[in-house]
């Protein structure tokens, strides 16, 4: 984990090296500072040599000066190498994601995958500039000022070790223990607002059925348990303050007094009595920020392991070594074909899959939720590597193709489809980045989206927001299917592309496609037998399995399947087309 | 309908994450914490303050020793032949028992706040839970609900930050700015004119560096708010982007954005970190010149200042200068928590749903023919109308007769997206809507449960207005099966409950058969006893829905309104819902927004939407041979 992120310093390199060294300065002139302090009264005012205390004076705030440029550098760099280091952070992530599979995509949940690239990386940030600026600095001013003291009094030095090594250990106890508490804490702390967001979300629901008194009492009791928690786990951190002020306190005291005597024995001068005491405080203060650079790094541990996750994640699929670049026709084989997405082989999604699909040809794939109708056409530009048996295009395994050129040629208007900010026009050269407009408006018109588009005030050039929300459903997916068009494709996959179409429009679309993109394979799969029956071909899918594929007559003929879902859709009980024309 | 109207409210719901907005009333949601802190925990507050007073002149105290340290018992102590250390036992015992007190009382201080943080973090929690159940849909369509989430979370964990340590240290430093100054006043004017300059050079140097910081952490809170924004929008869609091979094009606009936060990020960071090193530098040489100043004093004995007083003013000096320094630490800190306060207390003053009904649902009986209100539940309910003028009682049985008269109605009241809707529901009747999307089939289903109020005409429920029926008892009476459907965390059991919470088991069981949902429960692991989190997410969608019937039938409500089965539902799955609808819907009044030709067929009453007017009405037989609309539908001859 270490290592995969420290690979990501790169070019701060020097500013992460630099922080540390200017904040050394820092300290190492904050260190001194005292001891002159004790020069200036020793040899200056208890000798009444005004010269010297304008020469050390002097020097002092010459070594201000200096502390204050090295802390002015270890502001700089510190900052500098942090966000760097968030910067290639998330770079690396970026960037290694666009090299994922589908496969890889589902192991991750998007949310998951946001939390990583933001919060995440702003909780390594502040790590990283913390280690960097205070790692070095509190244990050396910690170093430092344990050494003066050493070099004014051995002896009473000594109060510090122990006071240092008692407060550490306290300190270290502490945090173990609440450590643990903060996760328990955090965990019901998630589930309280995880009921909020339930309250949020079906408010309707809460409202329909009076049900408000009910989630407040339910909403008080988990909040109330969350209090309990907190409190005991905060009464653990409120024991630092005391615990600090206690040894602080302690190590004043009994400096004084020995320093008093030895002072009085003439062991010790004054001036180095004030010092040891102005040490005392310094030892502890960087003992107890310590503590807090510790608990923060604990805090980011998860963080780092979360984004060194998404670093390290290999895809599962791969360029072939001596790739294809041309696929010559739009041919589809399956040969033995079974696939799940954990490679389950006894238990696969997809058995035993055989078809042969000729270039050219209109398919109608039809067949229940969960009957892995998406997964069957997933394969074909290879989103998932099949378990067994091979898939083919072109009359070669898709294997073999490079990656880009057979998605290219591949084109899948996916079930969950996604449209970006930007204008329409932008949105359409996904598809084709060098397409001309009019090429776009003739993809548009083949998706019947250009009636709508032509309508909107900015036409070609009106904004969509993110994910499209401004468009209404059957809207989208017509855009979609434009936008799928532009790649001029040898296989055109709609996985229920217009379910939100209403039947006319649907029709439509299916006769363009027949009329303009004769010479391309076409798989359509739908819910609504009317959106395939007029197919070449169609499959009949349950279970993962084919249990049919012909055309619509003889299936209706001999597949009871096929003509169970046609019977439910036309004899009484079709969809009354509440999407008819979404104007 | 509902839901376009929906998005169009929460228009770009992302936003929420761009710069923080500016403070509207800072004193104000300060004041307001101020309250709810001595509200609910007036005696804690006032040992806080008081042990805080005490830590900190405790802490004083023991600065002045180091003063008498030197001066009183160490120089005499050095000249006198025989020293006699008893007096300076004395005096270490003696300031030792005051360290004690202010340990005792950094003790008390720090494990007080924790109760009154945690509790008041509680009570806020609570109250803007119940408040916000008590806030009408509207609100949940304006608000993106992240940002309503964000309240409870980022605004509430502000907010502990200031009170737990921001408000203490607060008070800790002013008390010790004022206590310190009055000590260093004592021990010597001069002295303390020159540490003033020097504040002031500090306080100077910091509002530059806050200023520079503050102007880069707005641009980086922008430019985060993109690569946020774009982060989730490339992740939403990185199906999509593999499918287009478009990975290279995402990253090099990814790293576009990056590299400007970078800039912003580094800038931000710099200048404030620069606060720290700056004011503990100016402190130094603060030091330096008061020792310089002050040793040149005590050679001269100006003042009758002592070297044991340079000593403490020294000390003093220190002390000085580390409260200004740790209130400028917590000043972003502050403004952040008193922004989230904003929104904390934006939602608390939301106005609720109003209800200014008085008629309510009771349990009826019959007695000579009469009917009386009853204790028990009867089976039969009644409307109990207590007439506002003269006090007398009338009871009308709940029977489901909904009539609409001349309805107008907007979700933004310019916008009228329903006009002069009549209709009318006769008890045990099914009232189907049918028309295209956007035509207003589910916005007047809402209606009807007043989860919005109409802007012109009248709602009649058993010929009583529906504005004064309590809005309780009114949704009390109506079982509603929503086109989205949302189950709760918990299991199968509680979400069926959920309709009639004090329902037996083998009530929820028999409402699971009545809705068809019996049998696939029972093959779930644990049966009834499954839990569901996350909306039931392990459910597929046609289970939810059945989940939601058997949900609606354990009410068992005299009126439905039920949205049927969406797209997402294949038509044997569909079926299956479908069975368990039309048992629901016997002998009940029902609404339904139909989308299959059987349930609209066998319907008493078709109403047909276009545009937010009623077009057509009438049965089947009556709509196909007037061959309008519906028979256009219907026939899926659109030819227009």
């Amino acid at each position: 984990m270490l290592k995969t992120l420290g690979a990501q310093i790169k070019e701060f390199k020097a500013a992460s090296i630099a922080t540390p060294i200017f904040m050394t300065i820092e300290v190492l002139m904050e260190t001194v500072i005292p001891f002159l302090m004790a020069s200036i009264i020793d040899d200056g005012v208890d000798k009444g040599d005004m010269h010297h205390i304008y020469v050390v004076g002097g020097l002092m705030i010459l070594i201000a000066v200096i502390g204050l440029l090295g802390g002015l550098g270890g502001a700089r760099y510190g900052a500098k190498a942090s966000a760097g280091f968030a910067k290639n952070l998330r770079e690396a992530m970026f960037a290694n994601i666009q090299t994922f599979s589908f496969a890889n995509i589902d192991k991750y949940s998007t949310a998951g995958l946001v939390t990583r690239l933001t919060t995440d990386v702003t909780n390594l940030q502040n790590a990283y500039q913390m280690i960097l600026r205070m790692c070095i600095r509190a244990p050396l001013s910690m170093i430092c000022a344990m050494a003066m003291s050493y070099i004014i009094c051995p002896r009473l030095a000594n109060v510090y070790l122990v006071a240092v090594i008692l407060l550490g250990t306290c300190l270290a106890i502490l945090m173990v223990r609440t450590h643990k508490y903060f996760s328990k804490v955090f965990e019901k702390y998630d589930d309280l607002n995880a009921s909020v967001q339930e309250n949020v979300t079906g408010i309707r629901v809460v409202k329909a059925f009076v049900r408000e008194d009910y989630e407040k009492q339910r909403f008080t009791a988990a909040s109330r348990n969350v209090y309990g928690m907190f409190v005991k786990a905060e009464k653990l951190i409120s024991m630092n303050a005391p615990m600090m002020q206690f040894t602080v306190y302690s190590c004043i005291l009994l400096v004084s007094w020995m320093g008093a005597r030895l002072v009085v024995m003439n062991g010790l001068t004054t001036g180095e009595l004030m010092s040891m005491l102005t040490y005392s405080m310094n030892i502890l203060m960087n003992l107890m920020m310590l503590s807090m650079v510790f608990v923060m790094i604990t805090m980011s541990v998860a963080s780092a392991r979360r984004i060194s996750e998404v670093i390290n994640e290999k895809s599962t699929l791969t360029n072939p070594e001596d790739p294809d670049y041309e696929v010559t026709d739009g041919s589809i084989c399956f040969d033995h074909v079974s696939f799940d997405y954990h490679g389950d082989k006894e238990n696969p999604i997809l058995r035993d899959v055989n078809l042969n699909i000729r270039s050219g040809e209109t398919i109608g794939i039809i067949g229940g939720t969960g009957s892995s109708k998406s997964s069957l056409v997933n394969l074909i530009s290879r989103l998932y590597d099949v378990t067994e048996g091979t898939v083919s295009v072109g009359g070669k395994n898709v294997r073999t193709y490079d990656l880009d050129t057979l998605r290219n040629s591949v084109s899948v208007v996916l079930q969950k489809n996604v449209l970006f900010s930007g204008t329409i026009l932008e949105n359409l050269r996904w598809g084709d980045e060098n397409a001309t407009e009019e090429e776009c408006r003739q993809a548009c018109r083949l998706a019947c989206a250009d009636e709508f588009i032509e309508r909107f005030p900015d036409q070609y050039e009106t904004y969509l927001e993110q994910g499209g929300s401004n468009l209404s459903g059957g809207q989208k997916q017509r855009l979609c299917i434009a936008r799928a068009l532009l790649k001029k494709p040898k296989i055109l996959i709609l996985d229920d592309s217009t379910s939100a179409v209403d039947t006319a429009t649907d029709a439509k679309i299916r006769k363009a496609f027949a009329r303009e993109i004769p010479g391309t394979t076409k798989l359509i799969i739908a819910q609504r037998i009317s959106s395939v029956q007029d197919a070449d071909r169609i499959i009949v899918m349950e279970d993962g399995q084919i249990l049919g594929f012909d055309t619509h007559e003889r299936l209706l003929a001999t597949n009871e399947i096929y003509r169970d879902i046609y019977e439910s859709q036309t004899k009484g009980g079709g969809d009354f087309d509440e999407k008819a024309g979404e104007n | 309908m509902a839901e376009e109207k929906v998005r169009e409210f929460k228009g770009n719901g992302k936003g929420s994450r761009g710069p923080r907005p500016q403070l509207e009333h800072p004193m104000q949601s300060f004041l307001r914490i101020m309250r709810y802190l001595l509200q609910y925990y007036p005696v804690h507050m006032i040992v806080v303050v008081i042990a805080i007073f005490a830590g900190v002149l405790c802490s004083v105290q023991g600065t002045w020793f180091m003063k008498d340290l030197i001066d009183v018992y160490v120089r005499p102590l050095l000249l006198s032949d025989q020293p006699d250390f008893s007096g300076l036992l004395h005096a270490i015992l003696r300031v030792g028992g005051f360290y004690l007190l202010g340990v005792v009382a950094v003790f008390v201080q720090n494990r007080v706040m924790v109760y009154v943080t945690q509790g008041t973090l509680m009570h806020l929690r609570n109250e803007m839970f119940v408040h916000m159940e008590t806030l009408p849909i509207k609100y949940f369509d304006q608000h993106p609900h992240g940002d309503i989430m964000s309240i409870y979370t980022n605004d509430i964990d502000t907010l502990r930050q200031m009170i737990s340590q921001s408000l203490p240290q607060f008070l800790n430093s002013a008390i010790t700015i004022v206590s310190v100054f009055i000590s260093m006043v004592m021990l010597s004017i001069p002295l303390t004119i020159v540490t003033l300059v020097m504040v002031a050079v500090v306080l100077f140097s910091t509002k530059k560096a806050t200023g520079m910081s503050g102007r880069f952490f707005v641009q980086q809170q922008r430019d985060l708010g993109k690569v946020n924004g774009y982060i989730e929008e490339m992740m939403e869609g990185q199906k999509v982007v593999k499918v287009f091979c478009h990975e290279s094009q995402a990253l090099e606009e990814f790293q576009n954005l990056n590299d400007q936060l970078y800039d912003s990020a580094f800038n931000a960071n710099q200048f404030a970190n620069t606060l720290g090193p700056i004011n503990a530098q100016l402190g130094n040489v603060s030091y330096v010149i008061c020792a310089m100043v002050g040793g040149l004093l005590a050679l001269n004995g100006t003042f009758g200042f002592t070297l044991g007083s340079l000593a403490s003013f020294l000390t003093f000096n220190k002390s000085f200068y580390m409260p200004i320094n740790q209130v400028s630490q917590q000043l972003n800190a502050v403004i952040m928590a008193l922004a989230g306060a904003d929104r904390i207390f934006n939602l608390l003053d939301e106005k609720p749903e109003t209800d200014d009904g008085y008629v309510t649902l009771v349990n009826a009986k019959k007695e000579n023919g009469k009917l009386v209100e009853s204790e028990k539940r009867s089976g039969l309910w009644a409307w109990k109308h207590v007439h506002q003028a003269d006090g007398s009682v009338d009871y009308v049985e709940l029977t489901g007769d909904v009539v609409f008269d001349d309805v107008d109605f907007g979700y933004d009241p310019n916008k009228i997206v329903l006009h002069n809707v009549d209709l009318y529901a006769t008890p045990g009747q099914k009232i189907a809507f049918v028309g295209s999307t956007g035509a207003g089939k589910t916005t007047i289903t809402n209606l009807i449960n007043r989860f919005y109020d109409i802007q012109d005409g009248k709602i009649r429920y058993d010929g009583i207005n529906i504005n004064k029926i309590k809005k309780d008892d009114l949704r009390h009476s109506l079982g509603i099966v929503l086109q989205d459907t949302h189950l709760f965390t918990g299991t199968v059991m509680e979400n069926i409950r959920y309709g009639k919470l004090d329902a037996t088991d083998e009530e929820v069981i028999a409402a699971a058969k009545l809705a068809n949902a019996d049998s696939f429960i029972r093959h779930l692991p644990e049966g009834y006893q499954t839990k569901l989190t996350g909306d039931g997410a392990s459910l597929s969608q046609g289970q939810r829905q059945l989940l939601a019937i058997a949900r609606a039938a354990v009410a068992d409500p005299p009126v439905l309104i039920l949205d049927e089965a969406t797209s997402s539902i294949d038509t044997r799955t569909e079926r299956i819902v479908q069975e368990g609808m039309d048992r629901l819907m016997k002998g009940r009044t029902t609404f339904v927004i139909a989308h299959r030709l059987s349930t609209v067929r066998n319907s008493d009453c078709i109403i047909v939407l276009e545009q937010g007017r009623v077009i057509e009405r009438g049965n089947h037989d009556q709509l196909m041979a007037e061959k309008g609309k519906y028979y256009q539908l219907y026939t899926g001859n659109s030819a227009s």
